[in-house]
């Protein structure tokens, strides 16, 4: 008798959820980049506050997983901070019929971490190169004290790790005894723990964090990924980050998009520390051509 | 009303009688669905296991015969020394799946995962096996029923909580304590680990323990041996099998765990034995990479094949722990 009240109760309470959540229009999602969780995050969250019928959901998992996701059709905007191939758009084409929409969003510069006690303070691209790929071992090779280099880096789902392999160790591999975590907040957690280590990720995690200037090669000066030299890629790490999407983007979700390219949307992303595209007017920019965002092959 | 005379064609007891008959018939094919019901979800639970088995396996076999597959990640690319790195920097053992030339080397992984396994079983196995001892054979029985359900609560943490302590706090003790090159290691993974086993292993061993017979202790007492004595020479020799028992279920607990390693433990593939190297192991490799693999590549065929050989030890190790357990239940039995 009790039992079989439970059991009325519970159906009814389910029934009655199942109807609440139908009745509620469908959320947006956005899933991928580990590195622009924080960014996508804080544009739906005032974007709800200025819409209060707009119901988003964010999840980070890595750009591959998000572009995963756009191919298979379980996720309306895709968060990549590396494009997307030429294979993954074709795959997007075949399975879905529809052609993938890239949109710039924001601009990072690629920042590279050290624990704060740590006495460099500049590294050119080919030490950090020698570094994941075991060639240079030791902080003293690179004009530190004495001792062992541990570096960090990440998983192959990320796409600021295909970003790295692309941009800075120029496809070789990394050596075997480099150590990947789940997401860029493990890495800069790590790295603030770890007096002799290195780490790489979104400048916007750089926060509290000590981090290195970066020079093209030995006689070129060095610097810092502040917003003037990352927009004008004197920095020489930087990249775009991207939203894909399948198909044009219609709805609440073209004026997500319209608003996060706009002026307040783009405030967010400095705000969360990453830097505006170069002309936040509210055109939405659709060719990457300047910020380092050099073309692959 | 009255049961006693029964008039002939009283509708009242007519009525009655007819309700309780169907009342009856009712109960019994209540019981009958209730019968049937319990064995399909039997039936469901078995045959998810086979259908899991089945359906590993055959994403994985093809790791064998698929042309795509044999020519990027042949047997020999799997387990045998490849010619991977420079000339003075040779690196003979390489998993990176992601690159120009994908390797797929899988000794580093099955080492790794080896390595933070035995760690953990020799941390935690004899916290454990001692914590059981003392509320088998020494503790008071009020004493017994409070640590009992606190050390079984400590299996009901999730993983991804002990990983995070792991990652957090862990590592930072053992780095100052023994100074390791690499904060996230094979030790601080293993350790963590242990935490996540010892419910385990300790709630098999004391089962096991209070299984052995009042009389061999009463015997043991009778002839003037100590308690501490007949603990240690008469009761754990008896409940050996179970111990072993739980050993076993350990291991394969701690082979199989994911998240306190994919935390814990660094994820750098090193071919190394040195216990203070970061470790990656077969599980937090499969948990990292089988989100964004392309379905049915090589490299999707590789983690399911390491996924198949996970089952298999796993299930090859639970089998010998029941083994063990059904062989302490005949000895304790008198044969």
């Amino acid at each position: 008798m009790t039992l079989k009240r439970v059991v009325v109760i519970l159906a009814s309470m389910l029934l009655s959820w199942n109807f609440w959540v139908l009745g509620e229009n469908k959320p947006i999602t956005i899933k991928g980049s580990d590195t622009m969780v924080l960014l996508g995050q804080r544009w739906a969250e005032v974007y709800m506050k200025k819409n209060p019928a707009a119901r988003i959901q964010i999840t980070g998992g890595g750009s591959g997983t998000g572009i995963a996701a756009l191919i298979n059709g379980t996720t309306d905007i895709c968060e990549s901070s590396r494009p997307m191939k030429d294979k993954e758009k074709e795959q997007v084409k075949a399975k879905r019929n529809l052609d993938v929409k890239e949109i710039p969003v924001a601009v990072d510069g690629l920042a590279i971490y050290m624990n704060s006690v740590n006495p460099i303070r500049e590294l050119t691209l080919d030490q950090i190169k020698g570094i994941y790929t075991g060639r240079i071992t030791n902080w003293k090779d690179v004009g530190g004290k004495e001792g062992k280099i541990i570096a960090y880096s990440r998983e192959n789902n990320s796409g600021t790790y295909a970003y790295f392999k692309e941009h800075v160790l120029e496809n070789a591999d990394f050596h075997p005894a480099i150590q990947t975590l789940p997401g860029t907040s493990a890495v800069t957690n790590a790295v603030s723990k770890d007096l002799k280590s290195i780490g790489y990720g979104g400048i916007a995690y750089a926060k509290g964090i000590h981090h290195a200037m970066v020079k093209k090669d030995a006689s070129s000066p060095a610097v810092e990924p502040s917003m003037e030299n990352v927009l004008s890629a004197k920095y020489p790490i930087s990249r775009y980050l991207y939203w894909y999407m399948a198909g044009e983007p219609s709805g609440e979700a073209a004026k997500l998009v319209d608003w996060i390219l706009g002026a307040e949307g783009q405030k967010l992303v400095r705000e969360v520390g990453y830097y505006p595209l170069p002309k936040a007017a509210g055109s939405p920019v659709t060719t990457p051509k300047a910020a380092g965002a050099k073309k692959k092959k | 009303m009255n049961i006693n005379t029964p008039a002939i064609g009283s509708d009242s007891t007519l009525v009655k009688a007819n309700s309780l008959s169907s009342h009856l018939t009712g109960a019994r094919f209540m019981d009958f669905l209730f019968g049937k019901f319990i064995l399909l979800n039997a039936i469901l639970a078995v045959s998810t296991i086979f259908l899991i088995g089945i359906y590993i396996g055959k994403e994985a076999i093809p790791v064998f015969y698929d042309e795509e597959t044999r020519k990027e990640a042949s047997l020999g690319n799997l387990f045998a020394p490849q010619k991977y790195g420079t000339q003075e920097m040779p690196l003979p053992f390489v998993w990176q799946p992601v690159g120009e030339v994908p390797k797929y080397s899988v000794l580093p992984l099955f080492l790794g995962t080896l390595k933070v396994t035995i760690i953990a079983l020799l941390f935690g196995a004899p916290l454990a096996i001692a914590a059981a001892i003392y509320t088998a054979e020494f503790a008071k029985p009020w004493v017994r029923e409070i640590v009992k359900p606190i050390v079984e609560l400590l299996a009901g943490i999730p993983s991804v909580v002990l990983g995070f302590l792991a990652l957090l706090v862990l590592a930072s003790w053992l780095q100052d304590l023994f100074g390791f090159d690499y904060r996230l290691n094979a030790v601080n993974a293993g350790i963590a680990m242990a935490l996540a086993i010892i419910p385990i292993i300790y709630t098999v061993s004391e089962d096991a323990l209070s299984a052995v017979p009042r009389t061999y202790r009463e015997a043991s007492l009778a002839l003037g041996v100590s308690p501490s004595k007949t603990a240690w020479s008469v009761v754990l020799p008896a409940a050996t099998p179970g111990i072993f028992a739980a050993m076993v279920l350990g291991f394969g607990r701690a082979m199989g765990e994911t998240m306190v390693v994919l935390m814990a433990s660094g994820n750098a593939a090193i071919t190394s034995l040195k216990l203070s190297d970061s470790v990656r192991t077969i599980s937090a490799t499969i948990a990292s990479e089988l989100g964004e693999v392309v379905f049915q590549s090589p490299h999707y065929r590789v983690l399911f094949f390491l996924g198949a050989m996970l089952f298999v030890l796993t299930f090859l190790l639970n089998m010998l722990g029941e083994y063990f357990v059904a062989k302490l239940k005949r000895k304790l039995m008198g044969h």
